[in-house]
């Protein structure tokens, strides 16, 4: 496909290896923000392409393994009373809350669909009026526009029987978190790409001068990564901290105008609560007031759920770069994608899940 | 979940005042909301996510990767890889 292939050419990424090779002189330690380049990185091999001195840290750009246990809860909850309709994007339906999973709820006879797009959520909504169809809006910023439509929409046609579950997230708050923890390993991140096609590049400024770190702005192809961890080495070597954009083709600094004025019109920040981290000041996005009628957490009775991890899960240290999953001792045995203890494995997109899915649990010495 | 594809616009309408297209995957056409793209064009090509384009794709910024390999190749920095 064009725009994907000539990004997974393979001779290309050899000379941009050899690139990072001619560049590196010491040791450094950058991250991936986001689940889908931790994917493609484990998946293509290209942390152990790298010259030995570029260590890769794996960040916690996965919206869904980051969704607290008690929102998968409620969820539940929600999706368990009598004449709802619960619709959610597929990657939600196998997180394991307190009680088993989305997919166990719908064997036992809940009606919960899968959908696409969250505009497909509303249409549902409006060809079942009898029902309360309810959304199950998560993601980063990416996601926001599409979420922030269906709300925009629903409210704008007046369907009333819709209503959405919010639990969005937003990256540079956790990146000053990563580097404000004790022990933090990043030197310099991968940026978000497609959280950058809403948001631009600028918000990360601020976060490279105040903690002296190159942001790079890449995107999610064999070739994409390279180019970004050239840049970033490029930087570190040369001891400049800056934001650059290897991810120009989509992303432009300002962000995509029309689609922050929407977000912007529909949800205002508010605290949120990572999974495996805790709770994150202004790091998250909720319904405004003039949304409440579409807001599932004031259309239903939602109480506390108590909730307890895992006391053998460790993803909370690789979510922030201080473990690999291969530190774990459950990784593989008593941890694994069909039954996950914890944040980085419950979806293809956790670190611990794209090890396993690689096969790295297989083997037995340790290289990354 | 943040997974977004580059795609054709072979259709570009409007549906309940907001604008919608039919954007091509190698062969597969889906309904896109096209609404925070308005400057895309029939055969532009636009990334989307989750049935919206967030971005058109921007051809020239497309070929800089490949433009900057090949300089490195000609100032003698890299050699050629092995075949």
């Amino acid at each position: 496909m064009k725009y994907l292939d000539e990004y997974r050419d393979g001779k290309a990424a050899q000379a941009l290896v050899q690139a990072i090779a001619g560049v590196v002189r010491r040791p450094w330690a950058v991250m991936e923000v986001c689940g889908g380049q931790t994917h493609s990185i484990v998946k293509y091999g290209i942390d152990r392409l790298l010259p030995p001195e570029v260590e890769l840290l794996h960040g916690p750009g996965c919206p869904v393994c980051v969704t607290p246990l008690e929102m998968i809860d409620r969820a539940h909850a929600v999706a368990e009373q009598p004449g709802v309709l619960f619709c959610s994007f597929g990657d939600m339906l196998r997180v394991p809350g307190s009680r088993g999973d989305l997919l166990s709820l719908k064997a036992r006879g809940c009606d919960i669909r899968v959908v696409y797009s969250p505009l497909d959520a509303l249409k549902v909504a409006i060809q079942n009026p009898g029902r309360r169809v309810v959304f199950f809006a998560i993601g980063f910023e990416t996601t926001t526009p599409g979420n922030a439509m269906a709300a925009w929409q629903a409210r704008r046609q007046g369907v009333r029987n819709f209503s959405l579950l919010v639990s969005q997230v937003l990256v540079p708050p956790m990146l000053s978190a990563i580097l404000q923890s004790p022990g933090n390993r990043v030197q310099a991140f991968l940026g978000p790409g497609h959280v950058c096609t809403v948001m631009g590049t600028r918000e990360y400024e601020p976060i490279a001068a105040r903690y002296r770190v190159p942001i790079v702005i890449t995107g999610f192809e064999p070739v994409d990564l390279l180019q970004g961890i050239l840049l970033a080495v490029r930087q570190l070597e040369e001891g400049r901290s800056g934001v650059e954009n290897a991810y120009a083709r989509v992303v432009g600094a300002p962000g995509n105008g029309p689609a922050r004025a929407l977000v912007e019109d529909v949800f205002e920040v508010c605290d949120r609560k990572w999974r495996g981290i805790g709770t994150i000041p202004k790091s998250g996005l909720r319904l405004r007031h003039e949304y409440r009628d579409w807001d599932a957490e004031k259309l239903f009775e939602l109480s506390d759920i108590e909730t307890r991890e895992s006391p053998l899960c460790i993803s909370g240290q690789i979510l922030k770069g201080l473990r690999k999953p291969k530190d774990c001792p459950a990784f593989g045995k008593a941890c694994t994608p069909d039954r996950p203890l914890g944040a980085t494995m419950v979806s293809s997109e956790g670190a611990c899940a794209a090890y396993f899915a690689y096969g790295r649990h297989l083997e037995k010495v340790v290289t990354t | 979940m943040c997974l977004a594809v580059p795609g054709r616009v072979a259709e570009t309408y409007r549906e309940n005042d907001v604008l919608m297209g039919k954007v091509d995957f190698s062969g597969v056409l889906r309904r896109v909301c096209l609404e925070h793209v308005p400057e895309a064009r029939v055969d532009d090509y636009v990334l989307v996510h989750v049935g919206f384009a967030l971005s058109r794709i921007d051809a020239d910024e497309a070929k800089k990767v490949f433009e900057f390999l090949g300089e490195l190749r000609q100032l003698g920095e890299l050699e050629d890889p092995a075949p």
